[in-house]
């Protein structure tokens, strides 16, 4: 097989990390081959957390060359728009969580913010999929990163991983009521 | 669920997804290490976290969090004479706090063995610079390692292990950042625990440990002398690595991290350079090297920061009288940056330009998304203290910042902390503005772990000299920037509880006069205790404490019966003067495109220190959600 590359991104405090050891695990349960690195410098303090996932045979470096990520995964839409732009392969696809958290100079209004609209135009110039995902009944913040797990798993966005993997990673990470809940709101939203 | 601790502690062989730092402890396990020291830092604390997933009682090495890298290396070495094999390991910068003592260890015949484990930044992703600290290997006659993935961090510490303590000599383990972090899958072999020898086998007949006089010179002899039986080590060693692609005219010497990133570039050559992969750069491999070059008439040294390897090298070269072309070195972005797959694809393109076929790259790159720097988080005490202490100054007033989550503070709106160093450096770096100054205030932080760390010597300094300066401790209780351990102030140590060494006890005995103490949410008072102690000419000091409330609100939402809470706005109140999102800078509000102000609902945890900020008093008190 090719390998494939994921490139996840979000803000420090929107569970990345979680959502990454899952993607890993499912791979590996999966039978892929695979290599990651988070690189979080300051992540904890609001900064921007990024996630390489690499799939395949001949995969070498955990780190994707730049802009040849097949798939971008972000938690926020200023970080899609940044993901699109500094990750994404043409013709690849962009799935995003669509909340907002205004980074700094948005908020002190010396920068305009990323609209919905515009990440959609750049992907149709570049023949990207653009798979913007919201709850609006979503109870957790913490959870938006099941939601958009379960639609990477109903768009069966990588190759190779299916339903019974993405489970078993779970089950690998959590247990009790966390493994529960998650479970649950996984299965619900991939079939919605 | 799978539990990290009994993972760890397996006795049979298995197979386990896990980063290289959490690969480093269970080396440390099979290799029977009995000591183990650190100080937190970016990119090594998850060792300790892996250590932490493993409890006390199981634990077959005792482990401690040191007050800083010196201390943490002088208990690794005491228990190493005592016939333990230690390890100690931090980052980076680290080393230059431990270099007074880590500079000697070579002279010391260190019967247990000792490996000093290094989280080197290139990149300077968590880091104030990309020190390159193989120089200090040069410097100390101290052989290094340097592992390219998490499965070489398990097999590189555990030959490193063995060596140290078969030459009873120190060894680095040379990490950098993304080989730490990185995640695959090992195999790793099984282990049985064996009974701790606890003899305390500490014997001068093994010394001399005294490097004093005449004793420096046979002391250095042997560790030059080790040192040249570590080069024949390094020729035999499967560590270093040939990977021989047919290639007669072109070879690429490399190591960690640019050796992945080469393998990946090369999936665009067509005809791959041979390569030899070192394990051992320091020392290098001599005869291993000598043949490659002699079989290559161009070589590329593909090396991450600093020329270290490149003038050993050219040295070999010169000496041998090969005619081999070697390429160094070619610019000053060389040196700069960390070697990631795109950095190797330019410096291999640079060097051959001949070599590797395009990239396709996406032609159309519109609207670039806004910066996003780290941040105070909500609710943070230090946001409050800055906000209140701006206040109490004038625009031409210096501000010194130390290490810690209050160096964010020198970022908009608060722009406090003009100058950083490293740790420990803000009171005596004040106090040198403060001389020959009459005109310009000098206040400068320090945080809670960095006033054990290195923070000291600075105070007792200040106050030995009679320095003018304004002392701000900002205390949250925990060493917060790099993941919350614990330090001497908290009452509880890596292991125990332990007596807190409260800051305004350690201030008194030093006899600090004037010594002010507030939560940081009373921004008013502390506003006040600010002018007033600026306005005494002598050293004072102002206690400006607020518990971190990352770890709060975590440890509260782990409570059962946890209530969420969150603070609103009245937008009939609003007047819009902006003074909560422009000036106090709470991430936590929100700019709408109708000028409006709104709270994030996934960001509010309610504490509530922005309500007093708002002159129009719009801000609610929080409430339960």
């Amino acid at each position: 097989m090719k390998s494939f590359n994921i490139y996840l991104t979000g803000v420090g405090g929107q569970g990345i990390g979680l959502l990454s050891e899952i993607l890993l695990r499912s791979a590996d349960h999966a039978g892929l081959k695979v290599k990651a690195v988070d690189t979080h410098g300051l992540a904890q303090r609001g900064g921007v957390v990024i996630s390489h996932l690499r799939f395949g045979e001949k995969v070498f470096s955990p780190l994707i060359f730049r802009n040849q990520a097949d798939l971008v995964i972000a938690l926020e839409r200023h970080e899609a728009l940044r993901g699109l732009n500094s990750a994404l392969k043409d013709n690849g696809t962009l799935i995003y969580y669509d909340t907002v958290w205004q980074p700094l100079e948005v908020r002190i209004n010396s920068a305009d913010p990323v609209t919905k609209e515009m990440i959609q135009r750049i992907c149709r110039k570049r023949n990207i999929r653009d798979l913007p995902i919201f709850k609006a009944d979503l109870k957790d913040a913490r959870m938006q990163n099941m939601v958009v797990l379960a639609n990477i798993e109903r768009n069966k966005l990588i190759p190779g991983i299916k339903k019974e993997h993405y489970d078993e990673a779970m089950k690998d990470l959590m247990q009790g009521t966390m493994l529960k809940t998650n479970l649950k709101l996984f299965e619900e939203e991939r079939r919605r | 669920m799978k539990t990290l601790g009994e993972i760890l502690l397996k006795q049979t062989p298995f197979s386990e997804i896990v980063m290289g730092n959490t690969a480093l402890v269970r080396a440390m396990i099979e290799s029977h290490t009995r000591v183990i020291t650190s100080y937190p830092g970016s990119p090594t604390p998850e060792i300790a976290e892996a250590i932490r997933a493993i409890p006390k009682e199981k634990r077959p090495f005792y482990f401690e969090f040191s007050v800083n890298e010196k201390v943490a290396t002088e208990v690794a070495y005491g228990a190493a004479v005592n016939g333990h094999l230690a390890t100690v390991f931090f980052k980076s910068v680290g080393l230059n706090v431990a270099a007074d003592t880590f500079v000697q260890l070579s002279l010391m015949n260190i019967i247990g063995g000792m490996v000093i484990v290094l989280g080197d930044d290139p990149g300077a992703n968590s880091s104030q610079n990309e020190q390159d600290n193989r120089h200090y290997a040069c410097l100390s006659y101290t052989p290094v390692f340097e592992p390219a993935s998490p499965t070489e961090i398990y097999t590189f510490y555990k030959a490193a292990a063995k060596l140290s303590k078969d030459k009873g000599m120190p060894v680095i383990l040379r990490l950098t950042t993304h080989i730490c972090h990185a995640k695959e899958k090992i195999d790793f072999q099984g282990w049985h625990d064996r009974e701790l020898d606890k003899t305390p086998r500490f014997d001068t007949k093994n010394g001399p440990y005294v490097p004093i006089a005449a004793d420096v010179f046979p002391m250095k002899r042997k560790a030059l002398q080790r040192l040249e039986t570590v080069e024949k080590y390094a020729d035999q060693s499967p560590l270093n690595q040939i990977f021989d692609h047919g290639n007669s005219n072109r070879g690429v010497i490399t190591m960690g991290l640019p050796f992945l990133s080469l393998m990946d570039v090369l999936e665009f050559a067509d005809n791959k350079p041979d390569i030899l992969k070192l394990g051992m750069v320091y020392p290098i491999p001599v005869k291993m090297v000598e043949d490659f070059l002699r079989v290559h008439i161009e070589v590329k040294i593909l090396e991450e920061l600093d020329n270290v390897i490149e003038k050993e090298i050219k040295k070999l070269a010169y000496d041998r009288q090969l005619s081999t072309k070697i390429f160094g070195k070619m610019d000053l972005e060389d040196w700069i940056g960390e070697y990631t797959p795109d950095k190797v694809f330019e410096i291999l393109k640079k060097t051959w330009p001949d070599l590797l076929t395009a990239m396709d790259a996406p032609k159309d790159m519109v609207s670039s998304a806004p910066a996003r720097p780290p941040q105070m988080c909500p609710g943070c005490g230090h946001r409050s203290a800055f906000h209140a202490i701006k206040k109490a100054l004038r625009d031409t007033d210096i501000t010194v910042a130390d290490i810690g989550c209050h160096t964010l503070g020198f970022l908009p709106p608060y722009q406090m902390g003009e100058l950083l160093m490293c740790m420990g450096a803000s009171t005596a770096m004040g106090s040198g503005l403060s001389l020959f100054n009459d005109t310009r205030n000098v206040v400068v932080f320090l945080g809670d772990s960095t006033f054990f760390h290195a923070g000291l010597p600075g105070i007792i300094n200040a106050l030995f000299n009679n320095h003018n300066v304004t002392l701000i401790l900002m205390e949250n209780g925990t060493t917060a920037m790099t993941g919350h351990q614990d330090h001497a102030a908290s009452g509880q140590n890596f292991n125990e509880p332990t007596d807190k060494i409260p800051l305004r006890r350690v201030l008194e005995g030093l006899g600090v006069r004037h010594i002010y103490e507030i939560d940081t949410y009373q921004q008013a008072k502390l506003t006040e205790m600010v002018k007033d102690a600026i306005n005494i000419k002598e050293f004072s000091a102002v206690i400006a404490r607020h518990p971190c409330m990352l770890k709060f609100t975590r440890e509260q939402r782990r409570k059962p019966g946890y209530q969420p809470r969150r603070v609103d706005i009245d937008q009939q109140k609003c007047h819009r003067l902006y003074e909560c999102i422009r000036d106090f800078g709470c991430p936590t509000f929100t700019q709408m495109a109708d000028g409006r102000i709104e709270i994030h609902p996934d960001l509010c945890i309610g504490d509530g220190s922005c309500v007093q900020t708002c002159p129009s008093e719009a801000i609610s008190m929080p409430k339960v959600v």
